[in-house]
């Protein structure tokens, strides 16, 4: 662990701790909390989340329209899901998306995810999945409805509790054999987006596609992810929130802490276990064991962010 | 198009039949075989297809996920197929096409078309 800015004498011990935190997983959910601007996860149901704190919720992977065997009904389970939400003891200040709300972009989609999602009155703040842009117009659904002010394909970011928010978009103009892209166009963003920033701002960013290759033959990865990860690399507490895998998984490199989200609608395969990964059939009273959604707690202090995730079934 | 500049024999009948049955046979692209390439396990199939001009070739997902068929030159592009959804197109043109799934771009196949 070589210098970091906002680096002390407790900075290491809080790393191991977040560390060790993350092998705490369980459930469908992760309540997210960043602490001291750095990222950690807790329990969703645990009592964390009324401490002093910004909290925000992520869900991801909705895929509204799917009716598929792996789950014939997709807006049931987001629905669910919303409840858990609602019941929490704290409301979360914001929900965040991390794309494929719908299956096929179709606007019954669209309105079905909104009118669900509507339930939790909560600010939302959306990034597009692949599926979300299938439509004729190639996006264009899905930018009328959360585009409008936002660069791009849908790219923006914004500032919250002392946290800066950057939504990325990586799933479109893909390329012959790759994986995400995010473009030059969106990484010329980026830097200048990150320009003047200090170096102590904790930093979250989400987007649909891994930021991180997670499997390459799967196409779990984005081609251009590094060019992005660079201009970060400077900053002390980097939190990466991503979906489209179904299933979580979670890297600590350096200041930068990676984190998938469950779905709400099916899980997938873990890499190396199936043929492909396309939507893993569990048995019967089993579905809502692997799906879910995630709360993250920022405190100010010297505390990581506090990433919870929690299943349908908890 | 074959047979359209064909000389006519002047030996009588049986040469004008045989012309008549030659242009036939390539206006209705007799050598133009139609195929199909499936879509199992985020997977083309075949990878690589062979057809003769004027073949059409069906694309079909068997998958529970949807896929689609984007030329790697910009050409054309199918819309999305759901599950056991078809997009056929034909390939009139010799050369090779490489296409790859919109949605899942790691998937590749190509379309040989050989004379």
């Amino acid at each position: 662990m070589t210098s970091k800015k906002q680096g002390d004498d407790s900075t290491l011990n809080v790393d191991r701790r977040g560390a060790l935190e993350c092998m705490l997983w369980a459930g469908t959910g992760v309540l997210w909390t960043v602490s001291g601007g750095v990222p950690a996860s807790t329990l969703l149901g645990t009592a964390q989340a009324a401490e002093t704190g910004l909290t925000f919720l992520q869900i991801s992977d909705s895929h509204i329209g799917f009716d598929k065997p792996a789950n014939p009904n997709a807006l049931a389970t987001l629905e669910e899901a919303v409840g858990k939400v609602t019941a929490l003891p704290t409301k979360p200040a914001f929900l965040i998306h991390t794309g494929d709300i719908t299956h096929l972009s179709k606007p019954k989609e669209f309105d079905d995810a909104a009118q669900a999602l509507g339930k939790l009155k909560l600010d939302g703040h959306y990034v597009p999945g692949e599926h979300d842009v299938i439509d004729e117009g190639t996006g264009k659904a899905y930018m009328e409805r959360y585009g409008k002010t936002a660069r791009g394909a849908g790219w923006y970011s914004f500032d919250q509790n002392g946290v800066h928010f950057i939504g990325l978009v990586n799933v479109v103009n893909l390329k012959a054999g790759g994986m995400g892209n995010l473009g030059a166009d969106q990484l010329a963003w980026l830097a200048d987006d990150l320009k003047g920033k200090s170096a102590s701002a904790p930093i979250v960013v989400f987007a649909h596609i891994p930021l991180w290759t997670v499997a390459a033959d799967w196409g779990w990865g984005t081609d251009d992810s590094a060019q992005a990860l660079a201009l970060l690399a400077r900053f002390g507490s980097v939190t990466v929130l991503n979906g489209h895998i179904h299933q979580i998984m979670q890297k600590v490199e350096g200041n930068v802490t990676f984190h998938t989200a469950r779905s709400t609608a099916f899980p997938q395969p873990a890499p190396g276990t199936a043929p492909s990964p396309g939507p893993k059939v569990v048995p019967a009273g089993e579905l809502r064991g692997v799906l879910g959604i995630t709360n993250v707690t920022y405190r100010q202090g010297s505390k990581p962010l506090a990433i919870t995730d929690s299943t349908l079934a908890s | 198009m074959p047979g359209t500049a064909r000389r006519r024999s002047s030996g009588g009948g049986r040469a004008a039949a045989a012309a008549a049955a030659f242009a036939l046979f390539f206006a209705t692209g007799a050598f133009a075989e139609d195929a199909t390439v499936t879509i199992d396990n985020f997977t083309f199939s075949p990878p690589v297809l062979t057809i003769k001009p004027g073949s059409k070739v069906t694309f079909i997902n068997h998958d529970d996920i949807p896929h689609s068929i984007v030329d790697a030159s910009g050409k054309f592009k199918s819309k999305v197929l759901d599950t056991d959804e078809s997009f056929s197109m034909t390939f009139a043109t010799v050369g090779d096409v490489s296409y790859f799934c919109g949605l899942h771009p790691h998937m590749k196949g190509s379309i040989v078309v050989t004379p």
